[in-house]
């Protein structure tokens, strides 16, 4: 454990951090759109088209709906604050994280969660019926995968006695075989499943849907336009590469810088940022295969994923 | 109400007293109570759930100031109110079965008046008196038997005594007697199957009663399961522990499930406190099968999570109920399908509610996630180990644990969304005005506390490890970290909620910069997309109903909702639908197995009994001889 990081290293590996998800997570939607286009036959827009839209979005005007309060505002605000402070305080690039020990699994389970109440109050505060749609079926999808994501983080911690991310990742570092377990790889599983559901992915929502009918999280996020919407579009796209990121440093840590120092930093970043990339491509080739589940079919998936994270946590409990 | 607010400042500076100084405060005198005599004595584990009483009710009847209605300016109530707040105080101070048995008798009598308030303007209310009456006796019996079992095996009454014989009784002795009193102080908690009075009697008692029955009264039973079963008894074999806990899960998870349906805001509340009361029973459990399989630093800290829960949630739900309370005077409603659009039109008590709501959804950086994640802590560092009923009890306490918190996201959700957001869906919510400033500020000053405790629980921390370590007995140094960070020392798992909360400040405060980057002027109103419809009202926006129904249809089996619709049609053809009429309702299931048929066979036999005394000399006399036969035969 290097619980003695100078503090110019710390501090610049939390800047490269949220710096990298920010800028990192609207190029991934590129990508991941680009491949899928690709697939599919079409010639798909640049990978770099969600950054122009943002941009483009932020020098518009801001609009609120006439039933809105402050916080619809809020909300936004909220939800990007909780993903920037979650990128802030995992260790994705070093085995130290910007805030330190402040924070650990669990907390950034709660973090994210912060965010999707506030996003889903913020749908109902339009006061129109697709708001409500929206919200509901978030919640509920939400409240589903709780269980599955935090048995999923017990079996994570249970080897390490910690759900310290900085202590999880480093003893994985340490012993390698851990990774190939077979507690190991049900929790892989379990965690992909609920990082599709709350991340709005395919089976569970479809995030090009234009019917808002079959809309989950598009149907809360309708009202919203111009700057304030570039802040949700940015958060989404953040979150998703954080969940994907810390999914990559949770079951592949190798590359990781293990100490303090610029070219490990570089190498550490390259190596989160390429493995990503290749999460990402596996997850747009498999939107291409699948279809949408109707929405009474979502719990389902979720039992499946909460099982396989409770076997998990039975095999690590065993040993 | 000066008198109430009194009595809780000295109750609460008495307490603090003996949290910082350690040395117990005891009071004792023999005229008070004939042949039993009076004792109090106060040590750091009462002293907790004493300062926790006296701030709600220090809280509470300043609220009553501009609280108006529901019976509570009566002569009877005005009496009965300091009363109350005065027994919730004495009772964690009782240190003898007799002063026990007759303060508690004392405060559910108290309370029972207090719930009947409003008894002449609404029918519920008497039903809701008659459960909680039924329920408060049942379970004071209990407790009867229970206590009295002990002093009569220990041979004296003082809680002192008993405790110094209680680990050297017969076993058999030690297991009736804890069984009992989980059951007696299980149903005061709220703890399901004894919750059914909760639900009923919180909703329609006046807001500042409620909000000390769920804020303060519920939270003795807690402190009695741990004062009989860590102090007096010294702890157990684990199935005690285990029956603890599965009863707090059952709680948790049925309390949860019910307040995410609920649409009466009230009873939303009530539900939640059930839910509240299984984690922190889960937590109590947890730490009496840490104890009983050896593993001392990780009981102090389970009980140190439950117990932190239990002020945690003491003060939000106090805020809650009061904001709950404002916002039924405001708006004349309680019914969330009738609310909507008040966080403009209540600029106080709309924020305050939010806080208070956040809170509950154990979102950092509020309190209720310090406590909740030390709870997750504590589980998680049972594992691995050797013991089975920790391999097994663990992993499903989490399992509750995180179900019962993605469902209370989903209340808080609709509780705020539905009740303070969007457009309002009355008369009453468009045209409801602020309440007055003793009401919200009450509310008001809970709700920072859960923000202040959140971001610095190292200002409550010492004074709950106190009573942790009084409640089990253990002077060992507990593995808690102090200072801004909380949780286990050692690297094995630390939280810094105050550097969290800086983070989300900055993080959001960042956001709101980018945001304005390019921004010239104000925010344009503009109309909400409607699918081309220009007009939107207020009936087209969910409710609290239909938010509820995706979770109603996932957990169709365990709530078994009855639906009626009601299709007539045309008179001139089949197809054409002339009226509909849909109802649902959702009931307790509980209720409907377990106590319905329970009250259906008490009244067949009472019908039964009836029969018996028809008037008939000669009946009476063959009565007599059966009941002497009987006698003879027992005492044979």
């Amino acid at each position: 454990m290097t619980t003695h990081w100078p503090l110019s290293s710390v501090v610049a590996t939390g800047v490269l951090q949220v710096l990298g998800v920010a800028i990192g997570g609207p190029l991934l939607v590129g990508l991941m759109r680009k491949i899928r286009c690709r697939l599919e036959g079409r010639e798909g827009p640049p990978v770099h088209q969600p950054l122009l839209d943002l941009r483009k979005l932020l020098r518009k005007e801001r609009t609120k709906p006439e039933a809105a309060s402050w916080f619809f505002g809020l909300a936004p605000l909220v939800l990007l604050a909780s993903v920037t402070v979650a990128a802030a305080v995992s260790p994705l690039l070093a085995t130290y994280p910007a805030l330190g020990w402040s924070a650990d699994l669990f907390a950034v389970v709660f973090l994210l969660l912060l965010g999707s109440v506030f996003l889903a109050l913020g749908a109902l505060d339009t006061g129109t019926a697709f708001g409500g749609m929206g919200a509901s079926r978030a919640i509920t999808i939400g409240a589903l995968a709780e269980p599955a994501l935090l048995v999923a983080v017990l079996a994570l911690s249970i080897p390490s006695r910690s759900s310290n991310l900085p202590t999880i990742v480093s003893r994985s570092l340490e012993h390698p075989a851990w990774l190939a377990s077979p507690e190991r790889l049900l929790a892989v599983v379990a965690l992909v499943i609920v990082i599709v559901a709350e991340t709005g992915r395919l089976p569970v929502d479809n995030p090009s849907t234009h019917l808002e009918l079959t809309m989950i999280h598009e149907a809360m996020v309708l009202e919203y336009a111009g700057p304030d919407l570039a802040l949700v579009k940015l958060a989404e796209a953040m979150r998703l590469t954080f969940l994907l990121a810390l999914l990559a440093t949770l079951f592949t840590p190798w590359g990781i810088a293990a100490a303090p120092g610029p070219a490990r930093l570089a190498l550490g970043l390259a190596s989160i940022a390429g493995k990503v990339a290749v999460l990402g491509a596996a997850l747009a080739a498999a939107e291409v295969l699948v279809a949408k589940l109707r929405l009474f079919r979502v719990p389902e998936l979720m039992a499946g994923g909460f099982v396989l994270a409770a076997l998990a946590v039975i095999a690590g409990a065993v040993r | 109400m000066a008198l109430t607010f009194v009595a809780c400042l000295l109750g609460f500076l008495v307490a603090a007293r003996v949290l910082s100084g350690g040395v117990p405060a005891t009071f004792h005198t023999a005229r008070l109570l004939p042949l039993l005599g009076f004792s109090l004595r106060l040590d750091r584990l009462g002293a907790l759930f004493v300062a926790v009483a006296a701030g709600v009710g220090a809280c509470a009847s300043v609220f009553r100031l501009g609280y108006r209605g529901h019976g509570l300016a009566s002569r009877t109530a005005s009496f009965v109110f300091p009363l109350f707040v005065t027994m919730l105080l004495l009772v964690p101070a009782a240190s003898s079965v007799g002063t026990f048995l007759f303060l508690w008798e004392l405060m559910a009598v108290s309370s029972l008046l207090l719930v009947l308030a409003d008894h002449r303007q609404r029918d519920e209310v008497q039903r809701a008196a008659q459960w909680y009456g039924v329920m408060t006796q049942f379970g004071a019996v209990v407790l009867l038997l229970s206590l009295v079992l002990l002093a009569t095996h220990a041979g004296g009454q003082s809680f002192a005594l008993i405790s110094a014989r209680g680990p050297h009784l017969a076993p058999w002795v030690r297991s009736v007697a804890f069984v009992l009193a989980v059951v007696g102080f299980g149903s005061k908690a709220g703890a399901v199957p004894l919750h059914v009075w909760l639900p009923r009697a919180h909703p329609e008692a006046p807001g500042p009663v409620s909000a000390l029955m769920s804020a303060a009264m519920v939270n003795l039973g807690v402190y009695g399961i741990v004062r009989v079963g860590d102090t007096i008894l010294g702890g157990g074999p684990p199935w005690w522990w285990l029956l603890v806990m599965a009863i707090g899960g059952l709680s948790a998870v049925f309390g949860s499930l019910h307040s995410s349906t609920s649409t009466d805001l009230k009873r939303l509340l009530a539900y939640s406190t059930t839910d509240n009361v299984g984690l922190i029973f889960l937590g109590v459990g947890a730490s009496g099968l840490f104890a009983s399989t050896g593993h001392h630093a990780l009981a102090v800290v389970a009980l140190v999570a439950a117990l932190l829960h239990v002020v945690f949630h003491s003060i939000f739900k106090c805020s809650l109920f009061l904001s709950a309370s404002s916002i039924q005077q405001a708006t004349g409603e309680r019914d969330l399908d009738q609310l909507g659009g008040l966080m403009t039109r209540l600029p106080r008590s709309g924020p305050v509610f939010v806080i208070a709501a956040l809170t509950l959804a154990a979102l950092p950086p509020m309190c209720g996630f310090v406590s909740e994640w030390l709870l997750l802590q504590s589980m998680l560092h049972g594992l691995p180990s050797a013991s089975v009923p920790l391999e097994v009890a663990m992993p499903l306490g989490v399992t509750v644990l995180a179900l019962a918190g993605g469902l209370t996201a989903a209340t808080v959700v609709k509780a705020v969304g539905v009740g303070l957001l969007g457009q309002p869906r009355s008369e009453g919510a468009a045209g409801s005005a602020e309440v007055p400033v003793t009401m919200w500020g009450a509310a008001g000053l809970m709700a920072l506390l859960c923000a202040v405790f959140g971001v610095a629980p190292f200002l409550v921390l010492p004074a709950v490890v106190g009573a942790a370590r009084s409640g089990l007995g253990y002077g060992a140094a507990h593995p808690l970290a102090q200072g801004w960070s909380i949780g286990l020392a050692g690297g094995h798992g630390l939280l810094a909620p105050g550097l969290l909360a800086a983070g989300l400040v900055v993080a959001a405060a960042g956001a709101a910069g980018l945001r304005r980057i390019g921004q010239r002027g104000t925010v344009r109103r503009a109309e909400a997309w409607g699918c081309g419809r220009q007009v939107q009202t207020a009936r087209m926006q969910y409710t609290a109903t239909s938010f509820a129904e995706p979770l109603v249809r996932v957990f169709d089996d365990v709530l078994a909702p009855a639906h009626d619709l009601d299709v007539s049609h045309s008179a001139e053809s089949h197809y054409y639908v002339e009226s509909a009429a849909f109802h649902t309702a959702l009931d307790d299931a509980f209720e409907r197995h377990g106590y319905r048929p329970l009250s259906e066979g008490l009244s067949w036999w009472g019908r039964l009994a009836r029969r018996m005394p028809n008037g008939s000399v000669h009946r009476y006399l063959g009565f007599g001889l059966v009941a002497l036969v009987v006698v003879l035969v027992v005492v044979a």
